[in-house]
């Protein structure tokens, strides 16, 4: 495992190399990633991914919060895929409490992370098709963003910055006219995927950018900490909706895509793939939307009702505690992981018995994800490394936090 | 749901194959276990950690092949004060243990998993950046998240959340 073992300070090793600085304000970097690359002329000999530069020490602000406060925190470390990580802490912290979700939450949570997979895949396609030069799908791609980012808004008041999955279920019912918007999404959108197939699949220039580029075998992927896509992209079949349920996706029938190759394009398609098989389980999802309440019948955690509360003392004096001293939760320690449109995400939380999270770790796919980037590149093409990186696809909030 | 009590007897926990795995090797290894709301996890004597990783990464009925994560959790002020943290995941049996180990505050060093998982090389710099926990044997122990010439370890419970009183 050379890879894995630079020397302190990148410099020279021979006389007929250079380092070439890559960052942190590339614009194929995703953000601000910068790459140090030792090359001799063209073939990259060594890279070494510099991290931090987004560093906001969430982690810490988390504890110094109430855990209801925390949700909004979560939205802002992957802007891609907001809602995928108030899930995650939720479901975590609603572990803790041993609470039960009602069923038209659940339910509502599969929905809304399948459409937050959409997006996310969305501009991963048409950010990482513009780097390799096909600008067209870039506009394809946030058209029908747009429309899903409105869906957001509908649903939660928010674009992006959502927090609508509270703990305990979620934070207002959706709104009236919200499933028939759906499903007339749902319904047009395997046409726009046909699209973008059109524009990429069996393209010349296509493939020659995307096949045998930066391949990885399914051993190094899982040595690597790879997971999502990246780990099925090289053949290995493992996806936690599927393999290790939770929010009742066990009741839901859907592919898992793989492919062996584990190059750009076997990514790419298994990605696309996925678009497909979203749009699959939101139509079950629509189909058999559970009736009921959104909310876990637990007054000292759930807020209650806006009526209730203007109405009834109970109901006035636990909308009064839970904002002003928040809620205890006993004492212990969850490690939540789902499956975000990047991999395996995940959340740690402990608690040490106080209104307080003592402890809230996030397990980054990326930044595991991004361990992959030397092994992917050494021995390529400087032109080859645009490829490498949009093809794990990174948001370098998760990865700095 | 009502939650279920937690189980710490070693004795009844040996049904885990993680758990009884490790005893066999070497039962000094152990330091004691938990069962709690269905996750298990096992303390691990600080000297023994690296060895009882490949054990479990080279177990033929159940292996744990996958790291998932690494990080760590401060105490202060109890003593031991830092404890690391392991997240196995087993791919092809879809399980999860959880391995922690304990480490002083004076000097908390303890070997690194780099060599049993490669993955473990960013986690474990996070950890060390973020807590100043160090890790001996690992490639490239340097600040990831932080700057070069920070000063302090910000995860640390002593490091105050927003400037110094």
């Amino acid at each position: 495992m050379a890879h894995l073992n630079p020397t302190p300070v990148l410099e020279p090793g021979q006389d007929r190399t250079m380092i070439l600085n890559m960052g942190p304000q590339h614009p194929s970097t995703h953000g601000v990633l910068r790459l140090l690359l030792e090359i001799d002329g063209e073939t990259i000999v060594r890279l070494m991914p510099d991290i931090g530069y987004l560093h906001t020490g969430i982690e810490k602000t988390c504890e110094a919060k109430f855990y209801q406060q925390v949700v909004p925190l979560t939205d802002r470390i992957d802007y891609l895929c907001p809602l995928t990580n108030n899930l995650c802490y939720c479901l975590a912290v609603e572990k803790l409490l041993g609470l039960e979700i009602p069923p038209k939450a659940q339910w509502m949570r599969v929905l809304l992370n399948e459409l937050t997979r959409i997006n996310s895949h969305l501009v991963w396609l048409g950010t990482h098709a513009m780097d390799i030069g096909a600008v067209t799908v870039f506009l394809y791609c946030f058209r029908e963003r747009e429309d899903i980012l409105r869906m957001f808004e509908m649903v939660s008041g928010q674009r992006m910055m959502t927090s609508y999955f509270r703990i305990g279920g979620l934070a207002l019912e959706p709104p009236i006219g919200f499933f028939e918007r759906v499903k007339v999404f749902v319904d047009q959108f395997p046409s726009k995927v046909d699209e973008y197939e059109n524009l990429l699949t069996a393209n010349p220039i296509w493939l020659k950018r995307t096949k045998g580029v930066a391949a990885i075998s399914a051993e190094d992927a899982i040595q690597l900490g790879a997971s999502g896509p990246t780990l099925r992209g090289s053949g290995v079949d493992f996806d936690l909706r599927r393999d290790m349920p939770y929010s009742s996706y066990d009741k839901f029938q859907f592919k898992v895509p793989v492919a062996t190759e584990g190059d750009v394009f076997a990514r790419y398609i298994i990605r696309v793939q996925e678009l497909r098989e979203s749009i699959a389980i939101i139509q079950q999802a629509l189909a058999g939307m559970p009736e009921g309440r959104i909310k876990a019948d637990a007054p000292k955690v759930v807020l209650p009702d806006r009526e209730k509360m203007k109405t009834q003392m109970e109901a006035l004096i636990y909308h009064f505690k839970i904002i002003t001293e928040g809620f205890a939760v006993p004492e212990g320690e969850v490690y939540q992981a789902v499956e975000s449109p990047r991999g395996e995400m995940a959340y740690y939380v402990v608690s040490d018995g106080t209104a307080k999270p003592y402890r809230v770790h996030m397990r980054s796919a990326c930044l595991a994800n991004m361990q992959l980037l030397p092994k992917m590149c050494e021995g390529h093409l400087i032109a080859d490394v645009v490829a490498a990186i949009g093809s794990i696809d990174i948001v370098l909030g998760e990865i700095d936090r | 749901m009502p939650l279920a009590p937690a189980i710490s007897n070693v004795e009844e926990l040996k049904r885990y194959s993680a758990l009884a795995r490790i005893l066999a090797w070497n039962s000094a290894a152990v330091r004691g276990a938990k069962f709690d709301r269905d996750e298990l996890s096992i303390y691990i004597e600080r000297s023994a950690i690296r060895n009882a990783c490949s054990l479990l990464r080279d177990d033929s009925e159940c292996p744990f092949n996958y790291l998932s994560d690494v990080t760590c959790v401060d105490w202060y002020p109890t003593e031991p004060r830092f404890e690391v943290i392991y997240h196995l995941l087993s791919i092809p049996n879809r399980e999860r243990v959880r391995l922690k180990v304990k480490l002083d505050g004076v000097s908390p060093v303890v070997d690194s998993v780099v060599p049993v998982w490669p993955s473990a090389n960013f986690f474990e710099r996070e950890v060390f950046d973020l807590f100043g926990v160090r890790f001996s044997g690992h490639p490239y122990l340097r600040r990831i998240q932080m700057p070069e010439d920070w000063e302090g370890h910000p995860l640390r419970k002593d490091y105050p959340v927003e400037g110094y009183s």
